[in-house]
């Protein structure tokens, strides 16, 4: 059951990825990538945590793309040009993909491969063990993000503001 | 009885329940709101306009069902779908009871109970805005976009203070499942006030509560935060272009919305389904007072209405009542009825606090909703969190 559902949600992921770069239209690409967020969560939840699944639909899926999508709207972007691609991405774009994908796969099988083994439906991460790492072992990586991020909030409201005379 | 057959039937119980008030919920605005104006309301389709709720259904079914032609097809039909699939599924984790009985198969009064039951509504509903926001777009309509683009920008603004609303009850109940923290709201102070998280110790969220009530009036885009669909200045928002069954989703989606977030504040705040006062106080009869009021009142009025249709159909209801409240004398009725009846009756009053406002209120201006989510709401739940967090500490 677990590995049906993991297929399932795989190839959802891999298909809306792939239609995210075939479609032509901004709002279609967006909603690709909604997709695939949305089956990432589920792969999450497969793997036993929960509260990265949710929080992974509610920041990504839900608050992100809604800017993204709203951005969209708002410019009200077009349908892109195709332009005449080069002959050489062409003959060549495939097998370079395929060569560099190998070689990424290749050095996390290496890196990884001795490690404990994934398990599908093992609940281990909860939300409150989640939750001590968090504020306990890792408080000052946590905090000195939200720090950062803060920074990036209040430079973007000084570069947006409008000047007054 | 084998888990999958039982989830069905589950299911299908809360969906049907569900989508009956749905149905009548518009008929209850329709008269409440007519007669906050004055008016008579629904009178016409049934005995008090009873049926109406089923004439505007097949209305909506054999109207024609228009798209535009400069529309994008795809997204124009996905929206309205998406819309009311999201606004339905959100209902799956709400808790409606304690352990129930019936024919001898014991079960829990809720479809599924998630460790991350609350995360999981959060991000049903942050998913909610992509119908409305999709619908505007694909119409190719400037009313309707603008209709759409307000949508957005409002929901995710209102998002955050409803959040930040509940985060104090999340401190207090040190749980994510809604069952659990349902349960920690079990019991009573001095033998009387209940232990809702509204009055718990050792600080009552009543700022939490206005927080949330606010943002979820704004989220479900009701008067007085109506904007994405103000008629005065924009047709009808984001759903201008629609007709026939795609118009009804959305309308579904809206009041589905509504029961959720109704529901989740009983649950949040309002203790779920534990009575207001303590067995000792002989709370346990309250639904046989309250039905018997109700069969008394419809007596009366059946006496003055005009014979015939009106007054047979109030005599009837009132027999109904009288025997309901009778069914609650039972203590085997009570005892699963009654957590039922305390569930529905706080959902019940939220729904009528909808209908109430948007009776009162007019509506607020775009620039004014959002400096009130952003420059008041926001800091005041931030404020509730830090100082619920310091007390909840300081008391160990």
């Amino acid at each position: 059951m677990h590995l049906f559902l993991f297929l399932t949600f795989a190839l959802i992921a891999v298909g809306c990825a792939v239609n995210l770069l075939r479609q032509r239209h901004p709002i279609s690409s967006a909603l690709s990538l909604i997709g695939v967020m949305g089956s990432l969560a589920v792969l999450y939840l497969l793997l036993g945590a929960e509260f990265i699944a949710a929080i992974q639909v509610i920041v990504y899926a839900g608050a992100i793309m809604v800017l993204f999508l709203f951005v969209i709207m708002l410019l009200n972007a077009g349908e892109e040009a195709r332009t005449q691609r080069s002959k050489l991405a062409r003959v060549l774009g495939l097998p370079l993909a395929g060569a560099l994908l190998a070689q990424l796969s290749f050095v996390v099988w290496r890196q990884l491969g001795g490690g404990p083994e994934v398990e599908f439906g093992g609940f281990v991460g909860s939300t409150e063990a989640l939750g001590r790492a968090l504020f306990r072992e890792y408080v000052l990586p946590f905090e000195v993000t939200s720090v950062l991020i803060l920074v990036a909030i209040v430079g973007a409201v000084v570069l947006a503001r409008k000047e007054v005379r | 009885m084998p888990f999958f057959l039982l989830s069905v039937v589950k299911a299908l119980v809360v969906l049907g329940i569900l989508l009956l008030t749905l149905l009548y919920m518009q008929w209850v605005e329709r008269k409440v709101i007519a007669h906050i104006q004055g008016r008579w309301g629904p009178h016409r389709v049934g005995p008090h306009g009873l049926l109406q709720p089923f004439a505007d259904t097949v209305k909506l079914l054999t109207k024609e069902d228009l798209t535009p032609p400069h529309a994008n097809k795809f997204f124009f039909v996905l929206a309205p779908f998406l819309a009311v699939s999201l606004a339905l599924l959100s209902v799956a984790v709400i808790p409606f009871g304690g352990e129930i009985e019936v024919f001898g198969v014991k079960t829990t009064a809720q479809l599924t109970d998630l460790n991350i039951g609350l995360l999981f509504l959060f991000a049903v509903t942050s998913l909610g805005v992509y119908g409305i926001a999709l619908a505007g777009w694909a119409s190719n309509n400037k009313y309707a976009l603008l209709g759409g683009l307000r949508s957005s920008a409002q929901m995710i603004s209102y998002e955050l203070s409803l959040t930040l609303g509940v985060v104090g009850v999340l401190l207090l109940a040190e749980s994510l499942s809604l069952r659990q923290i349902v349960d920690a709201q079990a019991g009573y102070y001095f033998g009387f006030l209940p232990r809702w998280h509204l009055f718990q110790g050792p600080w009552p969220q009543v700022v939490g509560f206005l927080v949330y009530l606010a943002a979820a009036f704004a989220e479900t885009n009701r008067i007085p935060f109506d904007l994405p669909e103000a008629e005065t200045e924009l047709v009808a928002g984001f759903h201008t272009e629609y007709s026939s069954m795609k118009f009804a989703m959305f309308f579904m989606a809206e009041y589905a919305n509504m029961i959720t977030v109704s529901c989740l504040a009983t649950v949040l705040f309002l203790g779920g389904w534990h009575p207001p006062l303590p067995q000792s106080l002989g709370i346990q009869f309250a639904p046989v007072l309250v039905a018997a009021l109700g069969a008394g009142m419809l007596f009366y009025h059946g006496q003055g209405a005009p014979a015939g249709k009106q007054r047979l159909s109030m005599q009837v209801f009132g027999v109904a009542a009288a025997l309901m409240g009778l069914a609650f004398l039972a203590p085997a009725v009570r005892a699963t009825f009654s957590p039922l009846f305390w569930f529905a009756a706080k959902s019940g009053f939220f729904l009528f606090l909808y209908i109430w406002v948007r009776g009162t209120l007019p509506r607020f201006r775009y620039d004014q909703l959002m400096s009130f989510g952003w420059k008041f709401l926001f800091p005041v739940g931030v404020a509730n969190v830090l100082i619920t967090a310091l007390m909840v500490a300081l008391a160990g």
